[in-house]
């Protein structure tokens, strides 16, 4: 007969230790993180799709909701089980909360014979519940952007840096997903201040929970855990094996950043031209794009005001210089996306610009993508418009 | 990301269409800044544009930034009138590394410069040129500047070419079309090379010019014998920052207004001046 955890305690929690939760210590710890002060947001469903949002507590999950997602498509389907966690990420990323779609960045008004500026209030700090692996990579890619770059951009790094992250680890990712390709998921191992694996066996629906900075150590303490017994940290790998093994794709990583450097002229470019919409769909929905653009308007009042609004480099106008856009073409446009993602964000950044979310595919309304046109590329290595390859005799 | 007001002291017309702002704090001091490098200009309510400073950090007077209209903000920039306000953020980027006036102090690098402009391209390298003509008096290399421009009526600081001729660079001007009143060369900016008499093996070169005229100079100073890691050039992208947020000013692996706008011609430079980005 399996062992039972001890009853539940409220005790100090070492940094690192590994606890068990129930749905009512969840519960709590929505409650406590909103006493503490946080805005507390989670993953809700919202027209048809897991995004982030307002929570207060359990019942505001995604409560028995499962999703399916492959090349163009995107469905959620509802089951009895009260598992909160079994979906794969939709369209909305955390990247909105903190770096708005759009942003006010100061407002100015003339005063006497100069201009008086009132730069925007920083934003509430966010708690959040339910992030995923690959969301947090995500974070940490826009933090070497916005944050840890030789300009810091306040209201994104104070909100970051005020941040609680509770992340659950995956169980059921999509078939868009890689992140076992880029490492970044579907289990955490750093990054984080709670990371849960959500597990539903014979010995109940818990919570597998470890804390992973001195915020989730205080948090944890005063909710009431249980000790986490082999039993449980055994159930915690079944899920990550799991999960891996249904990984739905995987891309190449190795020597892809020089690949794709060295393959401007590759005819695959005209070829996802032909199928690309230029719609801009899959930056809007990936958690690592950053690309914006500054727009001054002016009041009636003589108020003017500077806001940052998201911007695609699949619009003509993202490249506009004197009189016309450098990158006239979808398929410069698209290259320009992609070899951003998997290239040169390593020379900008010294990072992957991609964290294997696989939005950018479900979302796309064609279906484009990245993992099969980095495969096939890669296939066909060196290929140029004079010597193509014939689309039949590729992947 | 909030500008410093600026008042626009001077206006010059340099050409139809660009104009040189002289402009000056409301309050505070002039910033500092490495001939180069650039700013972030708003023209209030209309919206805000990377321009390069072209006056020289030597300089006692207002900062200049030279504007060519061809945009909306940029045509507002160009319409400010005296007195007018102008915010300025920056300065940004990376500059020509050109020998620093210090009073007092030889200049250690001794090197022949060759400093080539097409059009406009001459507002960026004004303030280097200015340096490095102060310098050649205390020790510098020689200087040679060559200048093209489509037509006569398109050349910038004549006043200064003069200026710096006399103050002993050699100054060489072709333009590709002449008009009735030019007694001038004619022709490519590259053909002017051969006649400059600067040491090929013992210089350096600052390039800045729409892209497919530095992309043949620097191939033609190669071709003499300069090397690739001596030529720096000046790339330009949409800038909507100034703070490497934005993303716009992308190419290959550079992020120009951090990495840029002045790069080294040798390595991915060479080979991204000749890719298409289209
Ligand atoms: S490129 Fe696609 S898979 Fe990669 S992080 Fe962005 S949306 Fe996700
Ligand atoms: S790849 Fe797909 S989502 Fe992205 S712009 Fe093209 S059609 Fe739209």
């Amino acid at each position: 007969m399996a062992k039972s955890n001890n009853p539940s305690v409220s005790s100090k929690v070492q940094l690192g230790e590994v606890v068990v939760l129930r749905l009512d210590g969840l519960d709590s710890l929505v409650a406590r993180l909103t006493a503490l002060g946080f805005e507390t947001k989670g993953p809700v469903v919202r027209d048809g799709a897991v995004v982030p949002g307002p929570i207060t507590g359990v019942a505001d999950l995604p409560v028995g909701v499962h999703d399916e997602q492959a090349p163009g498509s995107y469905r959620l389907t509802r089951g009895d089980d009260g598992r909160l966690f079994d979906w794969a990420v939709g369209p909305g990323s955390w990247k909105a909360e903190f770096f708005p779609p759009s942003q006010e960045v100061w407002r100015a008004v003339k005063v006497g014979d100069s201009m008086q500026f009132t730069e925007s209030a920083p934003l509430a700090p966010l708690a959040i519940v339910g992030a995923r692996p690959c969301e947090t990579a995500a974070l940490d890619v826009l933090d070497r952007v916005l944050k840890d770059g030789a300009h810091r951009d306040p209201v994104y790094a104070d909100r970051r840096e005020g941040a609680f992250v509770a992340v659950v680890e995956c169980a059921t990712p999509a078939s868009t997903c890689f992140c076992s390709s880029m490492g970044t998921g579907p289990g955490i191992e750093g990054g984080f201040d709670l990371a849960l694996t959500e597990i539903d066996d014979a010995r109940g629906h818990r919570f597998v929970v470890r804390a992973g900075s001195d915020a989730g150590v205080e948090v944890l303490s005063v909710l009431a855990h249980e000790e986490a017994l082999d039993e449980d940290l055994e159930a915690r790998g079944r899920v990550l094996d799991q999960a891996a093994a249904r990984m739905g794709r995987q891309l190449q990583t190795e020597g892809l950043a020089s690949l794709l450097a060295r393959n401007v002229e590759h005819p695959r470019w005209a070829d996802v031209a032909e199928r690309c919409l230029s719609c801009a769909n899959c930056t809007l929905v990936c958690p690592t794009c950053f690309c914006s653009d500054v727009r001054d308007t002016s009041d009636l009042d003589g108020t003017l005001e500077r806001r940052r609004v998201w911007s695609s480099c699949f619009d003509l106008e993202h490249s506009y210089l004197h009189g016309g856009a450098v990158r006239t073409s979808a398929s410069s446009r698209y290259r320009q996306w992609m070899t951003h993602k998997l290239s040169t964000w390593w020379d900008q950044f010294d990072t992957s610009g991609c964290v294997g979310c696989g939005r950018c595919i479900a979302w796309c309304p064609v279906g484009i993508d990245i993992t099969e046109e980095a495969a096939f590329i890669a296939a066909s290595d060196g290929a140029t418009p004079a010597n193509a390859v014939s689309k039949a005799s590729a992947p | 990301m909030t500008p410093v007001v600026h008042r626009v002291v001077g206006r010059i017309q340099e050409t139809d269409d660009v104009t040189t702002l002289c402009l000056e704090p409301v309050t505070g001091a002039r910033m500092d800044f490495r001939p180069g490098q650039f700013n972030m200009l708003s023209a209030f309510g209309v919206g805000e544009a990377a321009i390069s400073l072209s006056s020289a950090p030597g300089d006692r007077g207002p900062l200049r930034h030279t504007v060519r209209d061809v945009g909306a903000v940029t045509r507002a920039l160009c319409q400010r009138d005296v007195g007018d306000l102008i915010g300025v953020r920056g300065p940004f980027g990376s500059d020509w590394q050109v020998p620093q006036r210090t009073v007092g102090t030889a200049v250690k690098d001794v090197r022949d410069t060759v400093v080539i402009a097409g059009g406009i391209g001459l507002a960026p390298l004004r303030g280097a040129v200015h340096e490095l003509v102060a310098a050649s008096h205390g020790g510098g290399g020689r200087v040679f500047l060559l200048v093209g421009a489509r037509e006569p009526s398109q050349l910038v600081f004549n006043d200064d070419m003069e200026a710096w001729a006399r103050d002993g660079a050699r100054v060489l001007v072709s333009v590709d079309r002449a008009s009735p009143q030019w007694h001038g060369r004619v022709g490519l900016v590259t053909a002017l090379l051969s006649d400059a008499g600067f040491d090929p093996a013992n210089c350096r070169a600052l390039l800045c010019g729409p892209e497919i005229m530095m992309r043949f100079t620097a191939r033609a100073l190669v071709d003499m014998g300069v090397a690739p890691e001596a030529i720096l050039v000046s790339l330009e992208r949409n800038m909507q920052c100034g703070l490497g947020w934005c993303g716009h000013c992308q190419l290959g692996p550079f992020l120009l207004c951090r990495d840029g706008p002045v790069v080294p011609y040798a390595g991915i430079v060479s080979q991204l001046l000749t890719e298409r980005e289209r």
